[in-house]
């Protein structure tokens, strides 16, 4: 369809403001054998805007490896889940709140805690940690300051509040998120294996029952807002920005956890996105019935609402359920003991529609299947550029270069330095059971009551996926497993957090491709499915789009808590050894970045077998009681890593270590590597069993005194590096 | 011994403080939801952290009216032994309890990390195994205040509980996470059996805290 030959009563221009194209609407009509009324229209353009159909990005997410013998619920419900033994389950997601969080940082970000954390109550499990992965532009740009305080201040706003601690996250800053930061927020919940809930509608007039807080006119058309570009007016946008009540949440947590333990409820979905057009059509899809809902009943906070505000708000902290009818006041009484809204606003029907009537009259009437099975689904054209291309540095070019003021240099840019300011903003310990606070390689919560805990990391590299999106893909998966590995935990799953631009260019849409099969390939090697995740497209300003940022978040058990491991270092004559291969890989590194200001050099190339090979190792030697801690080598390479080492358990070193190229030892980013600490008595158990391994293992220096002093170059004293460490932050 | 720990909606170290409890004082307490309205009989109530009624406004001041908080204050001035900690301490301030009040912390900004404090009277219920003491911070507002009237009679009269101090036990400018008058962590009544503090007592309990300095404040009730 064009433009020229339109020819419905529905004004085109109202069809382009609700985000669908032309043809898209001319599908509608031939579903529906008529045009579509105004609140039709708007359920449709939230249904099928990007964020909520996925019509880019379906075709490609279904190329992910998605089941493993721990997985229980893979992805297409409000959370996955996986089994950690003994009867529990974890249950897990990561989730983008981009959009609205470039326009109002603390309620987008605030919201975007609040609609992960019910996601995964909504399955039956409690709250036990959240992460966040955040990227931000130019530490320079006039708009980051800003941006990095509201996020950080609603991110600690909601969590702090409700009560579930922010264990860890990653913070990143670069020019290209200088128009659109991206916020992604992570909740991991426990449950008991027999007691999970999902989002199937069953039972024909059965109660569809609203509960939580009351429905407004804030967020309409946001996931709508979420699905487009930004250009200069988007501050306009503001009003589609939500607002976060963490406080009505907590209340609505402990009485859906309550109404949990009775045999009440047959269905329950979150109203997150597109509010409760996509729940209620969720439950239906899923169950193949229809439902019938009376808007009148919908509590309301302002006055005069329509039937298509109702449907569109994305009012938060709000619930659809279906329960058991004889159940029905067992349930009211325990959400008013809560204070919370509780209405039974429709009914559970064999129709296979969407009924909605308000007022007597009926406002809307759509066959589910033209909304779900119908939606569109496209195979975008896409083009993969070739990866940058890889350079070879050698000695020479780094002759004048001194290692110790390069190393001071680093850890005190803002995407290496401290990110105490942020972590000691956030609650990190309330529920008492963590067990490694922010700062190490991966947070560890204990699962309450029992010895074993939770491992949890959360990891992207864009510049890598940005100069080569297979690789990329592949390292954001492994960087994570390697991070739940150097905890002491065994990895079991991911959820994944796509964040890119603008699809319908086929460049973008081609670094999509490309990040999914690195992705795809790492999980499948190294059996660590996705079980869930979400996808966030159109981050562009004026045309200008992100990099590539697909944000992981894995997930790994500790069976026995005291063999969880930390990256501070523990004693002084304990000897520190890297394990992996070194191949003085400065492409695309932090070292050029940060140092030469250059962004060149190729991604560097993961070895999956290698990754298998020394990541079983470490966990082989963590049960063997060998080390003392472990870190990954990531971002920065060995010296950096060795320097978070020393930081963190206020020891010094003394390196002694003899290269020919030293600059590519230190600062290198070859993958597949880790920095260990061994006691005097445990050095020839770890270098036998290496060798059997065939693992190399080399020998970096003894642990003692107070400062990192590497031998013939130069030493820096540990008050030193702490102070450029915590710099930046602090004079934030 | 008979425990009692107030839950109000919004309070989250409920939980918390009654698993601490629980492995210290070695029974499990009795959570008293705010809408009841008596406590009979009870060695120990807790007024847990949180945030009560969201905190939206000034900090423990709807709680402070909830229909429970008649019975604590009752019990409180028959001389049963009376906690409370981060919000709960707000709450015992604004009802009257205690005197004082908590402000925003000077940095203007939500402080969670460890701290160190330093019992100022260990001759209370509280403190009689207290000694200088490692434990966490998680607020917003728990910057102390009274005004020199106050701060004499509280001083003259041993009801300084805790003051943050550093390492070596001295009590200075740099060690004050939170803008506190005179580092002050916590406090008594005029009678010394109601305390109010910042400091969680209930994350510093056992080993996988990474220090169990908590316990003390716990196991003073025992003996």
């Amino acid at each position: 369809m064009t433009s020229s030959n339109w020819h419905f009563d529905t004004e085109k221009s109202l069809v382009e403001s609700h985000g669908l194209k032309l043809d898209e609407f001319e599908k509608i009509v031939e579903g529906l054998g008529r045009e579509p009324n105004l609140t039709e229209l708007g359920i449709f353009s939230a249904m099928w805007n990007e964020h909520c159909s996925y019509k880019s990005s379906k075709y490609w997410l279904k190329k992910l490896p998605t089941s493993g013998e721990r997985v229980i619920q893979g992805p297409g419900e409000n959370a996955g889940v996986i089994d950690i033994d003994d009867g529990d389950v974890a249950v897990f997601k990561m989730e983008s709140h981009n959009h609205p969080s470039f326009l109002e940082p603390y309620q987008g970000a605030a919201t975007g805690v609040g609609g992960i954390l019910r996601d995964v109550f909504t399955m039956g499990a409690r709250p036990v940690a959240n992460m966040n992965a955040l990227r931000f532009g130019d530490p320079n740009h006039p708009k980051t300051k800003h941006l990095v305080s509201g996020v950080v201040g609603g991110i600690g706003g909601y969590g702090n509040c409700i009560g579930i601690p922010t264990v860890g996250g990653e913070v990143n800053f670069h020019p290209s998120y200088n128009g659109n930061i991206l916020v992604n927020a992570m909740t991991v919940g426990i449950a008991k294996k027999d007691k999970i809930f999902y989002s199937a509608a069953a039972g024909i007039g059965n109660p569809v029952v609203y509960v939580g807080s009351k429905t407004g006119r804030d967020g309409i058309h946001g996931a709508t807002m979420a699905s487009s570009e930004f250009d200069d007016d988007s501050e306009e946008k503001k009003p589609t920005v939500q607002v976060g009540d963490p406080f009505t949440e907590k209340l609505l947590l402990e009485a859906c956890l309550e109404l949990m333990k009775e045999d009440a409820i047959i269905a329950i979905q979150d109203m997150g996105a597109a509010g409760l057009t996509s729940s209620s059509i969720e439950m239906a899809s899923k169950g193949n019935v229809g439902i019938d809902i009376n808007l009148s009943k919908v509590p309301m906070r302002a006055a005069n609402m329509t039937a298509y505000e109702l449907m569109l708000s994305e009012s938060q902290e709000r619930m659809l359920m279906v329960i058991q009818p004889k159940k029905e006041e067992l349930a009211r009484s325990i959400f008013k003991k809560w204070d919370l809204e509780f209405e039974v606003i429709g009914e559970v029907t064999d129709t296979k529609k969407l009924i909605l009537h308000m007022d007597g009259e009926e406002q809307a009437s759509i066959p589910i299947n033209i909304l779900v099975e119908d939606a569109p689904e496209y195979q975008r054209d896409y083009i993969v550029n070739d990866p940058s291309p890889l350079i070879s540095f050698e000695s020479k070019d780094f002759e004048d270069k001194d290692i110790i003021s390069d190393l001071l240099k680093m850890i005190s840019h803002p995407n290496l330095c401290s990110r105490k300011w942020i972590w000691e903003q956030y609650d990190h310990m309330v529920m008492a059971d963590t067990v490694v606070r922010p700062g190490s390689d991966a947070a560890v919560v204990r699962v309450h009551g029992t010895n074993k805990g939770i491992a949890i990391s959360t990891d992207c590299s864009p510049t890598y996926c940005r100069h080569n999106s297979y690789e990329g893909g592949k390292h954001a998966v492994v960087e994570t497993w390697r991070n739940i590995v150097a905890s002491g935990a065994e990895p079991i799953a991911i959820t994944d957090c796509m964040n890119f631009g603008n699809p319908e260019k086929p460049e973008i849409m081609g670094q999509f491709v490309e990040c999914i099969r690195g992705m795809g390939d790492a999980c499948s090697k190294l059996n660590y499915p996705v079980i869930s995740g979400n996808v966030s497209l159109y981050n562009e300003t004026n045309g200008e789009g992100i990099y590539p940022t697909p944000a992981i978040g894995g997930v790994g058990l500790i069976r026995d808590l005291s063999n969880t491991m930390t990256i501070d270092l523990k004693n002084e004559g304990n000897v520190l050894y890297l394990i992996g291969e070194s191949n003085n890989h400065l492409g695309n590194s932090h070292y050029l970045s940060i140092i030469q200001s250059r962004e060149d050099g190729g991604t560097p190339s993961i070895n999956l077998d290698d990754e298998l090979k020394n990541g079983k190792f470490i966990l082989d030697c963590i049960a063997k009681k060998l080390l003392k801690s472990v870190h990954d080598v990531g971002e920065g390479g060995v010296l950096v890593a060795i320097a978070e080492m020393c930081i963190s358990g206020k020891q010094g070193i003394k390196i002694d270590i003899t290269k020919d190229f030293l600059h590519g030892f230190f600062f290198g980013e070859d993958q597949a590597r880790y920095l260990v600490e061994v006691s005097q008595n445990k050095l020839e158990q770890l270098e036998v069993d290496a060798s059997k391994s065939a693992v190399k293992i080399e020998r970096i220096g003894e642990i003692g005194g107070t400062s990192i002093s590497i031998n013939s170059i130069g030493e820096v004293e540990l008050s030193s590096l702490i102070d450029h460490h915590t710099k930046w932050f602090n004079e934030f | 011994m008979k425990t009692h720990v107030i839950v109000f909606p919004g309070s989250n170290c409920d939980r918390d403080v009654a698993v601490a409890i629980q492995n210290i004082i070695g029974s499990s307490p009795e959570m008293v939801w705010h809408k009841d309205s008596t406590i009979n009989q009870s060695d120990l109530i807790v007024v847990p952290g949180g945030f009560s009624y969201g905190d939206y406004l000034r900090c423990g001041a709807m709680a402070s009216t909830s229909p429970i908080m008649k019975s604590v204050i009752e019990n409180a001035n028959k001389g049963v032994p009376v906690m409370g900690i981060c919000n709960g301490f707000q709450i015992l301030i604004e009802s009257g309890l205690l005197q004082g009040a908590l402000m925003r912390n000077s940095s203007l900004s939500f402080i969670c990390r460890d701290i160190i404090i330093k019992p100022t009277n260990t001759k209370t219920i509280f403190t009689n195994k207290s000694t200088i003491s490692k434990m966490p911070i998680a607020h917003n507002e728990g910057n102390y205040f009274a005004n020199s009237n106050q701060i004499k009679e509280i001083e003259d009269n041993d009801q300084i509980a805790f003051q943050y101090c550093d390492e070596n036990g001295d009590i200075n400018a740099h060690s004050n996470p939170n803008g506190s008058i005179n580092n002050i962590a916590g406090v008594f009544n005029k009678s010394k059996n109601v305390l109010g503090m910042m400091p969680h007592p209930e994350r510093a309990a056992e080993s996988i805290h990474g220090c169990d300095d908590g316990r003390n404040i716990f196991e003073s009730l025992l003996s």
